[in-house]
């Protein structure tokens, strides 16, 4: 498979897995991701040192959270805080960052 | 300040004040594109817990009626607070207008709460204008109960002896009283009990407050005098910044103290004299929850059901922050306060709307302590909601501590207070 043909995948996967999220609850991800705006922004608008989330690809978000969570990416503290989510609730978070417009 | 009761009322006048509201109500509707409001919710108490929910019921409520009810004019943060202390930050830096959330649309009025009407879902204010509710959402924060130690209330009330554990004027007159400590000096701190208001606090200002005297004042000594067997939070990190100011700092375990008596401290076991005493009072929910007939647990705290944070003796009323009986390892802290203003605004907008609330909440802390001017280190935990329990747990291997202090952590603690301001500020 081409990276191109990769990426729409997993693209059609996220998309399949936030609509079918949508049908449980529609603020989930909305929900899930506010957890994170205490360092990373309202709606992932970082400011200071924090990496902003908003805009940021569904694909690359879920990669970086899952690294950390297995532990093949090390950090002072996000290694610790990607363990406590779910995969199914990592792409959530992912999905809705995604889909924030990139500046406030 | 009482909790009234029906017969409290002078009803005529409070049907008055409905009409009055009311017709203000219909009037507001009026004017907005879009429809209706989805209801009125007053939120009574704009720290971290309360302006958070008072943000998030507007950025995800839109139409709805939002009211915060805050003392202070302005919002001064104790996460921080220490490094104002020590000299390196000001007060400026701490502290923030509630300017950029009134334009975020919530109506925000600077103002005493005397009663709370739970039956007629009305607040009073002092000088007697009443706000009427759909829901109210109450984040008091925490109150002292210093008659626990002989002396301490007269102490207090006299200005002498300083706790500056809520941010403030406090912080402002411990700062001076640090820095009129001769060098030679003992600047005495005193830690209640757990559970208290941001646990690993206490060791951070002890830090802080080392670094501080280890630069200016050297001969000086600083005794940590804790109540509790051992330090509370980040105990193997707090003891190995203690021993960077060896000979300097003196900790403590089971020290607690029981009774003052003008600069003489006196414990268990011994007295002792101090030119300075911080005391950190013991400590329980604010006086509005107490006068709300809210403090179902220990008769100190709110137990609240965790889908709402609704008080679990007044639905209707939800309960923020460092008042609530805690969840498992739960910590009462800014940014727990923070989390749990969402779980609300979340949940307060689906209940106006007659839609279900959010079964799966989480919510996460993080905290970052100095233990010098530049140096952090945090603790971190993940919560989610367990359906069979019906309260929050930390997820099995998730959350922990740093692995050394450091200058970089430093700097996150910083970008994280820039953070949490603009996120529950809507700065």
């Amino acid at each position: 498979m081409s990276y191109g043909a990769r990426r729409l995948a997993a693209t059609l996967m996220l998309l399949l897995a936030a609509s079918v999220a949508h049908a449980q609850d529609a603020n989930l991800g909305r929900n899930l991701a506010a957890t994170c705006a205490n360092c990373h922004g309202t709606n992932g608008h970082a400011r200071g040192d924090m990496r902003p989330l908003a805009g940021v690809s569904a694909e690359r978000i879920v990669a970086l959270l899952s690294s950390y969570k297995s532990g093949a990416q090390t950090g002072t503290i996000m290694q610790q805080i990607a363990k406590g989510y779910s995969d199914e609730q990592i792409r959530l978070i992912a999905a809705y960052f995604a889909a924030q417009p990139e500046r406030n | 300040m009482s909790t009234l009761t029906r017969t409290h009322f002078d009803r005529r006048r409070l049907l008055g004040a409905g009409a009055a509201l009311a017709a203000t109500t219909l009037a507001g509707c009026a004017g907005m594109a879009g429809g209706p409001s989805i209801g009125r919710v007053v939120v009574v108490g704009g720290g971290y817990g309360g302006a958070t929910a008072a943000r998030y019921l507007k950025l995800w409520g839109g139409k709805v009626d939002v009211t915060l009810v805050e003392r202070n004019t302005e919002f001064v943060s104790c996460p921080i607070s220490n490094l104002v202390l020590g000299g390196y930050k000001r007060m400026a830096d701490i502290t923030h207008s509630y300017a950029d959330l009134r334009s975020a649309g919530v109506d925000v009025l600077q103002g005493e709460v005397t009663a709370i009407d739970v039956t007629a879902r009305r607040i009073r204010l002092a000088g007697g204008s009443e706000l009427a509710y759909d829901r109210l959402v109450l984040s008091p924060g925490i109150d002292f109960t210093p008659e626990q130690v002989g002396g301490l209330s007269a102490a207090l009330d006299s200005g002498r002896v300083l706790h500056a554990w809520k941010a403030g004027p406090q912080t402002v007159a411990l700062r001076r009283q640090l820095e009129a400590m001769p060098d030679g000096g003992v600047f005495a701190i005193f830690i209640p009990r757990a559970p208290y208001r941001c646990p690993p606090g206490p060791y951070e200002r002890a830090c802080v407050v080392a670094s501080y005297l280890k630069a200016s004042k050297p001969r000086s000594k600083l005794l940590v005098l804790d109540a509790n067997p051992e330090i509370v939070s980040k105990k193997a990190l707090f003891e190995a910044a203690f021993r960077n100011y060896a000979g300097l700092l003196e900790y403590r375990p089971n020290a607690e103290l029981k009774e003052l008596s003008g600069n003489l401290a006196k414990l268990e076991f011994e007295d002792l004299r101090a030119d300075v005493l911080n005391v950190i009072p013991p400590q329980r929910a604010g006086d509005l929850a107490r006068q709300a007939g809210l403090l179902n647990m220990n008769n100190r705290w709110v137990g609240v059901n965790w889908l709402t944070m609704e008080s679990t003796v007044a639905p209707g009323i939800h309960v923020l922050g460092d008042a609530t009986f805690p969840a498992p390892a739960m910590p009462k802290s800014g940014h727990m306060a923070n989390q749990h203003g969402k779980v609300a605004a979340a949940a307060i907008i689906q209940l106006l709307k007659g839609g279900p609330v959010n079964a799966t909440p989480v919510v996460m802390n993080t905290c970052y302590s100095f233990v010098s001017g530049e140096d952090a280190m945090h603790i971190a935990s993940v919560h989610q909601y367990d359906a069979a329990e019906k309260t929050f747990k930390t997820v099995p291997g998730s959350g922990g501590v740093s692995a050394v202090a450091s200058a970089l952590e430093g700097r996150y603690a910083l970008s994280w207070a820039q953070n949490i301001w603009a996120d529950s500020l809507a700065l």
